[in-house]
């Protein structure tokens, strides 16, 4: 493939971040700068010795105050493959439970002299919160309903094997947008780059005034997939929903369920993507998920570890000393 | 304490209840206003030089939640209405008659009863008991009354009482565990947030029984323009209802929010700039009757956490006269129209002979320098906490000097020499 953009600029005026809290405030070339870098680690990690040497000696805590299989594991993977020491800090084992505030858990965790602090959290803000306090690159692997960037890259970079050009491309993503970080983080991201991009639930998930995010909302899903390229469907986080926001899974399936006769309305060449973790019957089904030719629901999880090495690569260039990297 | 020797505050602009502010004297004498406007002091009487600053009724904060002295001398507020949501809340009348008495001699807290025990909203609690203490009022708390035969009893009871019932209108239903206002910002980050509707929906019930009681009703703080909308007409109709704010939903929309920054948490949550505009129309057109500091001040283990982890509420006492005044210069209301929101209509009613300079009424003074500039520090603040949105923000507006019952209790510090 080639690059979207000609050249970037040295050092780290390619990208000029401390860390990576959220694809807001990221420039169009600072994301695809970003995809650019994950190139290689999309190679690497398809050879039998998929080890580099970089980040030997570094120490990466993975702090994760929300439960997480798959993100933890990437982003620990990532940092496996780097060389880097890789800690794992979960929740349900943290003095989190002991009342510790989460400041002090974050300085305890500074003061450790970690060189990169991963970050899930469930409150919208935490990680902006931890990294305004500590001295090293923070990542956010997931902040509430705010953002969640690396899901969102990984799914660019998915996106981009996939189909030559954001340029005008069109996303449908449907599911609980209300209470997706992961809808927040695409949209960005992809609207950045130049996508078309349509958001689809039922009103109850539907956040208020999103338009103003370049979006345009839909509350029929038939609607919403004429004509797309791509189809991200995400899955109904019962665990956020405070009430009762659906009837039962078994209506939303009706409406908003992905089945084969509705992915017809898509392109023919439609892709469908989803962020896992699935939930098959309910927003998709499984002859959907599994179509070998349509679902990219597992290359999405390939370009995950590669996006994490990416980021962990380029936010650790300063300590390490790489040149031009300030 | 001993009743203050007679004091006269000479050469100075007094504050009336009516009329702009006019060149002359007040004699205190008794803890009480025995004479206003162009006296000479009696043999024996102190003497203040007012140097021509404001004479001004102390403040009566309607609506805090921490009596914080030095918070509130600074600010000039010689009153104030405590909020049930303590810890434990004032569901008792012990604790009632305690709140009552802690601020004195040097200021005067109207403990506010809660409506119902541990504000649960649910079980009345001995309201006439707790009006014996001493509460000058009956307050549901920073929380929503679902039940609306509960509330229709609480107002009728009140009303027999001749007490006011102060609601908190945001329908709990709506409002849920929302941090913000539903817009274009919650939705950017990700907060919980319900409808500025919640308000208003709140508004409609409780005008509603309050007609149906007889009750007065005051809402400490209405913040959307639907729901003003509703008071406006509720008034026009002669329903007792009154209204009240604090300067950050007429200064701040929720544009403030961008960053997480905890200090913009509020309850009310802060509404979009539509809405911060209606506010300011109704404190011009009289809709508005009270604004409050709405006082809380919050330590970092409060409000170092994240957004929605964070407990809502602001340091208010010490900009509420200074943020009211931007309103004076703005041309939105004038001098005499400010004290009788920042004091007056909160004395009549909480029914206390204070609030405003008249002779009988308790000689609660401030002297005011509406134009001294300064800064807003939050890391210099008397208050017990420095959480405060206007952080490094210039301000107008000091307080010189405050009298509670005729005696001077709190003066400004001279800047060194």
């Amino acid at each position: 493939m080639t690059s979207l953009v000609a050249s970037y600029p040295a050092g780290s005026a390619a990208f000029p971040h401390r860390g990576l809290v959220g694809i807001a405030g990221l420039a169009p070339h600072e994301i695809l700068f970003l995809l650019e870098e994950a190139e290689q680690w999309v190679k690497l990690n398809r050879l039998p010795q998929k080890h580099d040497n970089r980040l030997a000696g570094l120490t990466i805590i993975n702090a994760f105050f929300e439960n997480s299989t798959r993100t933890l594991l990437s982003f620990e993977i990532a940092g496996k493959r780097l060389g880097a020491d890789v800690v794992n800090m979960q929740a349900a084992q943290s003095s989190i439970k002991k009342g510790e505030t989460l400041i002090d858990t974050a300085m305890t965790l500074n003061a450790m002299h970690a060189d990169a602090i991963v970050i899930r959290h469930g409150s919208s803000g935490a990680v902006q919160l931890i990294a305004d306090k500590v001295s090293c690159p923070v990542l956010n692997a997931g902040d509430g309903q705010h953002e969640h960037p690396t899901q969102a890259l990984l799914d660019a970079l998915t996106i981009r094997h996939a189909k030559k050009e954001f340029n005008g491309l069109k996303v449908t993503i449907c599911g609980d947008i209300l209470h997706s970080r992961v809808a927040r983080s695409n949209v960005l991201c992809l609207t950045a780059l130049g996508a078309e991009v349509r958001l689809c639930a039922p009103p109850a998930l539907m956040p208020a005034e999103v338009e103003q995010m370049k979006v345009a909302p839909f509350l029929d899903f038939d609607a919403a997939l004429e004509d797309a390229d791509v189809v991200m469907m995400l899955r109904l986080q019962m665990e956020r929903m405070q009430g009762q926001f659906i009837p039962s899974p078994r209506e939303y399936h009706h409406l908003y369920g992905l089945t084969p006769e509705r992915l017809a309305k898509a392109k023919p060449d439609a892709l469908v993507m989803h962020p896992g973790p699935m939930n098959r019957g309910v927003e998709i089904d499984s002859n959907v998920a599994d179509m070998a030719d349509r679902s990219l629901i597992t290359r999405q999880v390939e370009m995950g570890v590669a996006i994490r090495m990416a980021c962990l690569d380029v936010l650790t260039r300063k300590v390490r000393g790489v040149e031009g990297w300030t | 304490m001993s009743i203050a020797p007679p004091l006269v505050i000479a050469n100075g602009r007094l504050v009336l209840p009516e009329g702009e502010p006019a060149k002359g004297s007040v004699r205190c004498e008794g803890g009480r206003i025995a004479a206003i406007g162009d006296i000479a002091p009696e043999p024996g009487d102190a003497v203040v030089d007012a140097n021509g600053a404001l004479i001004a009724p102390g403040l009566v904060d309607l609506g805090v939640f921490a009596i914080d002295k030095p918070a509130f001398h600074f600010g000039g507020i010689t009153r104030a209405a405590l909020m049930p949501d303590q810890s434990p809340p004032l569901d008792f009348p012990a604790r009632v008659r305690f709140a009552a008495q802690s601020g004195k001699p040097d200021f005067w807290v109207h403990p506010l009863a809660a409506a119902t025990v541990a504000l649960g909203g649910e079980q009345l609690a001995e309201i006439a008991l707790m009006l014996d203490a001493g509460a000058r009022g009956v307050a549901t708390g920073r929380r929503w009354v679902a039940d609306s035969g509960t509330m229709l009893r609480i107002m009728q009871y009140a009303a027999m009482l001749g007490l006011p019932v102060v609601s908190h209108a945001e329908d709990g239903g709506l409002s849920g565990h929302a941090v913000a206002t539903a817009g274009e910002m919650a939705t950017r980050l990700g907060l919980p947030s319900a409808p500025a509707e919640a308000e208003a929906l709140a508004v409609a019930r409780d005008i509603a029984l309050a007609e149906m009681s007889g009750a007065r009703l005051h809402f400490r703080q209405v913040t959307t323009g639907a729901a003003l909308a509703l008071v406006r007409a509720a008034k026009a109709r002669g329903v007792p209802v009154t209204a009240g704010v604090t300067p950050a939903h007429f200064m701040l929309s929720d544009l403030a929010l961008a960053d997480f920054r905890t200090f913009m948490r509020m309850s009310p949550p802060l509404r979009p700039e539509s809405d911060r505009k209606a506010v300011l129309e109704a404190v011009a057109d009289g809709t508005i009757d009270v604004i409050s500091s709405g006082h809380d001040p919050r330590g970092p283990e409060d409000k170092r956490l994240p957004f929605a982890d964070a407990e809502p509420g602001m340091a208010g006492a010490e900009t509420l006269l200074p943020l009211t005044l931007n309103l004076v210069r703005d041309g939105v209301i004038d001098m005499t129209r400010a004290f009788d929101l920042l004091a007056g209509r909160p004395a009549a009613i909480l029914d206390v002979k204070a609030g405003k300079l008249a002779v009988g009424a308790e000689a609660d003074i401030a002297l005011v320098d509406p134009d001294q500039p300064w800064i807003v520090d939050s890391d210099k603040m008397a208050a017990a906490a420095g959480n405060t949105p206007f952080d490094k923000q210039p301000v107008q507006g000091r307080v010189l000097a405050l009298f509670k019952g005729g005696a001077q209790v709190w003066a400004k510090k001279k800047a060194p020499a």
